[in-house]
C-alpha cells in the first residue's frame, strides 16, 4: 500500500509549478528564438529562456505574479474522496507560497489583506487508472484578456476563427507574448471557459491527434502569428507559441467558445500516480 | 535611428528630450515600486491636497508588485501599464516624469507624457527572475499595510528598458 501524502504533494507541485518554467514551453520558446530573425524580438526570447535558467539558480519565481493557484484533481475508480483531502491541498500550496516568498495576489474583491490562496478547484471523476494532481498557478496579466462568445449553432469556423484571432490580437503586449492560447468550443458558457483553460494543461508543443483540429489549430497559429505582435509586442514572427483546442456537445441552439490566454510563462506541474494500492492521506 | 543609452536618475528635462520610442535604455539610480492599490491612495492624498509620502519631482515609478522571501527580494517584472492609465495624470501633474511597466496605453496618457515632457518606459515582462539581478537594494518607502502593493525605493544598475512613449508622444505600440 502506498500512501499519498497530499499536503506533502501540492506543497512541492506549487513550487515546482512557479520556479521550473515547463518543458514542453521551454522547447517552443527555444525553438522561436532560434528561427526568429528579428533583432528586438529575438533579444526578448534569448531573456525570456535566461529568466527560466535564473529563476531555477535563485529558486525564486518566474514571475513575480504568482497567480492564483488553480488545482484540477482527476480522481479515478476505486479511490474514496473526501472534503479534508481538498483542505490538505490547499494547506500544502500555501505552506508553499509562504514559505518561498510567492506573491499573496488573492484578496477579496474590494481589497483588505492578501493571502496565497482562494480555494478555486476543480475536481473531476474520471475513468481513466490514474490519480492525478495539478497546480496551475495562472497570472493576470493574460487571464484578463479572457474571452467567451455565445454564437450562434450555423455558425461557419472562419467566423469562429476570426473571433480568436481577434482575441489575441486584443490581448496585446500586456498580455505577455508569445502566448499559449487555448480555446474552448462547446458546453455552456463557463463550460468553454473551463475547457479553454484545461487546454493550456495540455503538451503545447504536442499536436493534437483529432486531424481536423490539428489543422485548424495549425491555421491559427499561423494568422495570429502574421498579427506581427510578437515577443514583448516588438514584432517578429511570434506571437503565440501554440493554440490548443478542446470541445464538448452543447445545445441545439448555441455554440459557446472560450478563449483562454496564457503569457509565454505558462506554469503548472502534475502528480500522478496509478490507482491500485494507493492510499490517501 | 534607434540607440542604446545609459542613464542615471533624476531624469531631469535634457535627458527626457533625447530619448525617442524604440531606443533601449540601461537606467541606474532610484525607482519606485507602485501598482493599483498605491495609485488609488497617492491620487487620493493629491485630491486632498496631502503631502505624498515620497518625492515625486522627477521621480520614476515601476509597476511593479515584487515578492520576497526571508527578507530577501525575489521576482520583480512588470505589471499591465494600462490599469494605471486614470492615474498618470495627477501625478505626472505633481512632477512624476516616468514609468516603467508592459504593454500598450491609452492615446489620453500619451497626451499627458507629450504635456508634461515625460516618458514611459517598458521592460521585459514575465522576466522577473532576470529582472531580479538589476536591482542592488530596496527598501519600503509607504503604504505596508498594502502588503505586495506596498511602495518600495528601489536601488537599480543598469536595469534593461525601451522608450514605450517618449516625450513627443511617440508609441512604439501605436500600430498593433
Amino acid at each position: 500500500m502506498r500512501e499519498i501524502n497530499l499536503e506533502k504533494i501540492s506543497y512541492e507541485l506549487a513550487l515546482r509549478a512557479n520556479i521550473n518554467l515547463r518543458g514542453d514551453c521551454v522547447r517552443l520558446i527555444d525553438k522561436a528564438y532560434k528561427s526568429e530573425k528579428s533583432t528586438l524580438p529575438k533579444q526578448a526570447l534569448r531573456i525570456i529562456l535566461e529568466n527560466s535558467v535564473i529563476a531555477i539558480e535563485k529558486k525564486i519565481p518566474i514571475c513575480q505574479d504568482t497567480g492564483l493557484p488553480l488545482v484540477f484533481i482527476e480522481i479515478p475508480e476505486g479511490v474514496k474522496w473526501e472534503r479534508k483531502y481538498i483542505d490538505k491541498i490547499n494547506r500544502g500550496i500555501s505552506k508553499a507560497y509562504k514559505e518561498a516568498g510567492l506573491r499573496a495576489s488573492t484578496v477579496h474583491p474590494f481589497g483588505g489583506k492578501t493571502s496565497f490562496n482562494p480555494d478555486i478547484i476543480h475536481l473531476e471523476f474520471s475513468r481513466r487508472k490514474t490519480l492525478s494532481i495539478t497546480v496551475f498557478p495562472k497570472g493576470f496579466g493574460s487571464e484578463n484578456k479572457s474571452r467567451l462568445k455565445m454564437f450562434n449553432p450555423t455558425v461557419s469556423k472562419d467566423e469562429i476563427s476570426d473571433f480568436i484571432v481577434t482575441s489575441v490580437r486584443d490581448a496585446g503586449p500586456s498580455a505577455c507574448p508569445p502566448f499559449f492560447v487555448g480555446i474552448g468550443i462547446g458546453g455552456t458558457s463557463d463550460y468553454a471557459l473551463l475547457l479553454a483553460k484545461k487546454a493550456l494543461l495540455e503538451r503545447v508543443d504536442k499536436p493534437n491527434s483529432d486531424k481536423p483540429l490539428r489543422l485548424w489549430e495549425r491555421n491559427l497559429l499561423k494568422r495570429i502569428n502574421s498579427t506581427g505582435i510578437g515577443p514583448m509586442g516588438f514584432g517578429g514572427s511570434y506571437t503565440a507559441l501554440s493554440v490548443k483546442i478542446r470541445m464538448h456537445p452543447t445545445h441545439i441552439a448555441g455554440l459557446p467558445v472560450g478563449v483562454n490566454i496564457s503569457c509565454h510563462a505558462l506554469r503548472s506541474a502534475s502528480f500522478k500516480v496509478k490507482a491500485d494500492n494507493v492510499k490517501v492521506i | 535611428m534607434k540607440k542604446t543609452v545609459k542613464l542615471k536618475t533624476p531624469l531631469v528635462n535634457r535627458i527626457i528630450k533625447s530619448l525617442r520610442a524604440g531606443d533601449e535604455v540601461k537606467l541606474s539610480g532610484v525607482i519606485y515600486t507602485a501598482r493599483d492599490r498605491a495609485h488609488k491612495k497617492l491620487a487620493g492624498l493629491l485630491t486632498a491636497n496631502k503631502t505624498l509620502p515620497l518625492d515625486i519631482k522627477n521621480a520614476v515609478i515601476y509597476y511593479c508588485g515584487p515578492t520576497f522571501c526571508k527578507g530577501k527580494l525575489g521576482s520583480c517584472g512588470p505589471t499591465t501599464a494600462s490599469r494605471m492609465d486614470n492615474f498618470l495624470k495627477p501625478l505626472a501633474k505633481a512632477g512624476l516624469r516616468a514609468t516603467i511597466g508592459k504593454g500598450k496605453r491609452s492615446y489620453a496618457v500619451r497626451e499627458i507624457i507629450k504635456k508634461h515632457r515625460g516618458v514611459y518606459f517598458v521592460t521585459y515582462a514575465g522576466c522577473a527572475a532576470y529582472l531580479s539581478n538589476f536591482i542592488k537594494s530596496y527598501k519600503a518607502a509607504a503604504f505596508p499595510e498594502l502588503g505586495p502593493e506596498a511602495i518600495y525605493e528601489f536601488n537599480v544598475v543598469d536595469f534593461p528598458l525601451i522608450v514605450g512613449i517618449d516625450a513627443y508622444g511617440e508609441d512604439i505600440y501605436s500600430d498593433i
